[in-house]
């Protein structure tokens, strides 16, 4: 038998000749191939010519609706509204320069819509609707109506399409949705899958961060169509899903007054609850109008907020780099005293500058402080006795705590456009700069100056984590009932274990810290810079308990000043805008029983007691206000399950 | 002085000269039509599809030189270790793999996500072209010698079958029973191998997903539900028939630029190239995959070892046979099994899996003299 074992021998034969068989059957199943393609393309070619031609199915694609935004009391913080837009058909359309001169006498379409347009049409099959019109006036979309049976493949419609509050004090966190690009379909393999003209996508924030449930999913409509391409009948409909919405933990309310607070600066202010982590304000100053980029931003208004200094596009909060300044003091001092370095009892004398290894290192108070202890230099920022416990802790065991507090690392998980920061360490300069450490960068590094970068949500994150006595949070944005059942549980237990004196070491709370008494220490030192005088932000203090805080400020220079500067005096509002410097504050409120962590930074703000401490203040107490409403949408923390 | 099982004393001209340019030439034109057939997918613009086919083309092109000049005697070496590398990965995807529209196909290997089924076509081959290279000729029908090879078929099967891929796992069947058939295995087994799977057929239909029962009644007879399950059959004949002879003529097609076909840039990539070049166009196309098929017989023919000659011959066979079941699905001939046609379709695993099976045949012929040890 061919190609049977038999008493071959040779293998290779044995191979070859079954080679062979095979190779008989390829060739077969080839010219069957061969005969099929003549078969559908040469015999039965015309009747699938003309099926073809006349192919009556074809598929629109609805755009689905996106989702809403809420804020923590459910007030709609990104909606969707009713627009009238323009929709044309180009294959109805006879003539498009005839449709295209009653259109420009009808409507705000001048030539370069047309020109725009009819790159749209080339692009498009000729039965997709393209927009004419995104966002017509009520007036424009009456008159059309009214001249309707004049031309031919144009359709008015009625439609939704994102809308935003109009004050932009939520624009940054919130995001804003636009158009689809190139860019968004090369990064989503969603988008490349329902992408269709008129769907918007998210383009940063939380419009981006949310897309691939918000968005929604298309609807399909399959109709027959006559030769002429007209929609006989409706054979299939598949409706599309609207899109999730979500419920924040913000509070519009106190974006709205935190945002006219440092309107006009280049500012910015992050309010957290110490416990749930829940973000209750993030606020970046100046602002823009999200709508404006809904329907496609105009050339002019697009250039404006390019070219504005105070760069109104960034999320300042998220994504804005400063140095931490003298907002990091509490860190150290934590850090010096978890490790041992050095005890609350050290004195250092301060006269206003000290030398170490042949440079000179100068406090902000020229005359000096004198003698102080750990607790006095907290409370007035005593440069000179910070530089002193950096050199003793070293950057290696700060950058431990700094870290362990959520510097130098992202907040949140999937924001874009977060921003990292910088915990310098040996390790990381050698990594990035390539050089060894040097100890008088130890010394600027103790008062959070030289390579240290930190944003403002995660000073605000720092202080939350001190406030609450020193345990890790996650913060939240997104509010969602299941996920902050456990974490209130985890507290609930962890007080009972303190109130109790229990000896219990685990409630499932990560501690960050060692001694309680160390952390105690802190605040208490943080509640003197700000209620005893001579503190740094004792301008700014609430004398009635409730709403009594305690804070740190910072004052963080964007420039090294030479000597010849130090000499002239010069003070920050001299100075020109871009070398002023930045003022920063955090804080925590209500001082006798913490609930909400505050950083404020405004950019080349001059000092921290006078640029943001103040700002700081107002919106503790309002913040403080409105917690008796939020209290009521929240499980009690401290009642017993 | 042992000589190191890899060197040889062929010098780097002569491995240059070694090289079969003729089928490296089709494999580049085979290429380049791709690459015009996504351009035209995309309604004649570069757009995302084009490109990333391009950057993978050239890469993997890549990858085939390199592959090429491997000595023979490291592939035979690494055979078994290759498969089970593949088969790891295919483990992988069972447990961290990637869902997408209902199945569980790719892992995540940061670069690009790979769908390890499409490599394992390539993995069975070489595996049992080492297996039956080792054993001989006379020991090929012992059924303690069949014991192995159905193993190492049949893991592989299951684990794609349940991903679930039905296609893939009957095409991975059918090129490791082309390998077992060209070591010899007896005729008449595989005739009674045939007459089991009829008789099963039933109960197997029974086991099948009701999207698969659809398939292939829907393949019986598509005009019975020409909206939902038939669409692509009957869209895919329409654009082919209304070809004609010259087609339509590049970026002309009417069908491909209607969304009938929603997978046009992988399975149905042929239906939108026989659309546009018509009769003539799609026999070239054939020619070039029968000339490509023939080189890799005729390499396999040269070679001095068996190893070679069962991998190319089973390669070669392989490649056919996705090659057809490609084109006989979108011509209406098999039910749709989910088949990429060989380096046309768009798909990165599939052209990785297809050129390092070509890097391999030719370091067969570069090494054509050589022994295996």
């Amino acid at each position: 038998m061919l190609g049977d074992t038999g008493n071959v021998s040779n293998k290779s034969d044995l191979i070859t000749r079954r080679m062979f068989i095979l190779s008989a059957a390829k060739i077969t199943v080839f010219f069957g191939i061969i005969a099929r393609l003549f078969y559908l393309q040469i015999s039965e070619n015309i009747k699938y010519r003309t099926l073809s031609d006349k192919n009556r199915l074809r598929e629109w694609k609805v755009v689905p609706q996106r989702g809403l935004i809420e804020d923590y009391f459910g007030k709609k913080i990104a909606n969707n509204s009713q627009v009238f837009q323009l929709h044309m058909i180009p294959e109805d359309v006879p003539n498009l320069d005839d449709l295209f001169f009653r259109l420009s006498r009808l409507i705000n379409f001048n030539d370069a819509d047309k020109r725009n347009l009819l790159k749209k049409i080339k692009k498009r099959r000729p039965w997709e609707p393209v927009i004419i019109s995104n966002n017509l006036s009520w007036s424009e979309f009456s008159k059309l109506n009214l001249f309707l049976h004049e031309v031919q493949g144009i359709k008015p419609i009625v439609s939704v399409a994102r809308e935003y509050g109009t004050d932009g004090a939520s624009s940054h966190i919130i995001g804003y949705v636009s158009d689809v690009s190139v860019k968004d379909l090369e990064n989503s393999p969603l988008l490349r899958k329902i992408n269709m003209p008129g769907l918007k996508t998210g383009k940063n924030g939380l419009e981006k961060y949310l897309n691939k449930l918000i968005i929604g999913r298309p609807g399909y409509q399959r109709f027959e169509v006559n030769a002429q391409g007209k929609r006989v009948r409706e054979l299939q409909f598949t409706e599309g899903v609207i899109g999730v919405n979500y419920k924040t933990t913000i509070d519009q309310e106190i974006q709205k007054y935190g945002s006219e607070l440092i309107k006009g600066k280049s500012a910015s202010i992050c309010v957290m609850d110490v416990y749930t982590g829940d973000i209750v304000s993030l606020i970046s100053s100046p602002t823009f109008d999200p709508n404006k980029f809904v329907h496609g931003i105009s050339q002019n208004d697009w250039n404006e907020l390019l070219i504005n200094e105070k760069k109104p596009l960034i999320n300042k909060p998220l994504a804005g780099l400063y140095p931490p300044g003298s907002t990091i003091k509490p860190i150290v001092a934590l850090s010096a005293l978890e490790n041992d370095v050095i005890s609350p009892k050290l004195v250092v004398e301060c006269r206003g500058s000290i030398e170490f290894y042949g440079h000179t290192y100068h406090c902000w108070k020229e005359k000096g402080h004198g003698f102080m202890g750990l607790r006095n230099a907290i409370k007035q920022s005593c440069d000179i006795y910070f530089y002193e416990v950096a050199r003793r802790l070293g950057i290696d065991r700060l950058a431990i705590t700094a870290k362990n507090f959520g510097l130098g690392k992202k907040v949140f998980d999937n924001f874009d456009e977060e921003k990292k920061g910088i915990v310098p360490s040996t390790e990381w300069k050698l990594k990035n700069i390539g050089k060894g450490w040097v100890l008088g960068e130890s010394l600027i590094s103790g008062i959070g100056q030289g390579y240290f970068l930190s944003t403002p949500i995660q000073l605000c994150l720092m202080t939350a984590q001190l406030a609450n006595g020193g345990y890790e949070i996650k913060p939240r944005i997104i509010d969602n009932k299941y996920a902050v059942q456990p974490i209130i549980d985890l507290w609930r237990k962890e007080f009972t274990i303190i109130n109790n004196n229990l000896n219990i070491k685990n409630s499932g709370l990560k501690k960050l810290f060692h001694n309680k008494e160390n952390i105690k220490f802190i605040l208490d030192a943080l509640y003197g810079a700000t209620n005893e005088p001579l503190g740094t932000s004792y301008g700014s203090r609430y004398t009635s308990k409730e709403y009594m805080f305690a804070g740190k400020t910072g004052t963080s220079q964007i420039r090294t000043l030479t000597a010849k500067e130090r000499e002239l005096k010069l003070k920050n509002k001299d100075l020109p805008y871009e070398k002023r410097d930045h003022a920063l504050f955090t804080g925590f409120a209500p001082y006798k029983n913490p609930r909400y962590a505050i950083s404020v930074v405004v950019e080349h703000g001059g000092s921290g007691s006078s640029g943001a401490a103040p700002i700081a203040k107002k919106m503790l107490k309002k913040v403080l206000n409105r917690h008796k409403l939020r209290k009521r949408y929240q499980l009690d923390l401290f009642q017993n399950a | 002085m042992r000589q190191h099982f890899y060197k040889n004393n062929m010098s780097f001209a002569d491995k240059l000269s070694a090289v079969d340019y003729f089928l490296v030439f089709l494999v580049l034109a085979l290429g380049v039509i791709s690459i015009f057939s996504m351009y035209s997918t995309e309604g004649g613009s570069f757009g995302y599809y084009t490109r990333s086919h391009i950057y993978r083309f050239t890469t993997f092109f890549l990858f085939f030189s390199f592959f090429s000049f491997l000595n023979i005697n490291l592939w035979y070496k690494f055979s078994y270790i290759f498969y089970f590398l593949i088969l790891i990965l295919l483990l992988g995807v069972h447990f961290y793999g990637i869902t997408s529209s209902g199945s569980k196909r790719w892992i995540s290997l940061i670069v690009f996500n790979l769908q390890p089924s499409e490599m394992m076509k390539v993995g069975i081959i070489i595996f049992l072209a080492k297996y039956y290279n080792k054993i001989p000729a006379n020991d090929v029908n012992k059924i303690r010698f069949l014991i192995l090879p159905i193993f190492i078929l049949f893991i592989p099967l299951s684990l794609v079958a349940a991903q679930p891929d039905l296609g893939t796992s009957l095409l991975i069947a059918m090129t490791g029973i082309s390998v077992i058939f060209l070591a010899g295995f007896r005729l008449k087994y595989f005739f009674y191998l045939f007459i089991t799977l009829i008789c099963l057929a039933p109960v197997a239909i029974s086991f099948l997903k009701p999207y698969q029962k659809s398939r292939i009644l829907t393949f019986l007879n598509p005009e019975k539900d020409p909206l939902g399950a038939g669409y692509q059959i009957i869209q895919s004949k329409i654009a082919v028939g209304s070809g004609g002879i010259f087609g339509k003529g590049f970026l002309k097609g009417s069908q491909n630029y209607l969304d009938y076909l929603p997978e046009k840039h992988t399975d149905f990539i042929f239906t939108l190239f026989s659309e546009q070049f018509g009769f003539i166009g799609s026999t070239i196309l054939l020619i070039i995959y029968a000339l490509i098929i023939y080189r890799i017989i005729r390499i396999g023919m040269r070679t001095k070892n068996n190893f070679s000659r069962l991998f190319c011959f089973g390669f070669a066979t392989s490649f056919f046979i996705f090659v057809t079941v490609n084109m006989s699905m979108v011509l209406g001939l098999l039910p749709i099994v989910g088949a990429p046609l060989p380096i046309m379709s768009y798909g990165g695993s599939s052209l990785l899996s297809m050129l390092s099976g070509l890097g391999i045949v030719m370091s067969c012929k570069i090494y054509e003299r050589e022994q295996i040890n």
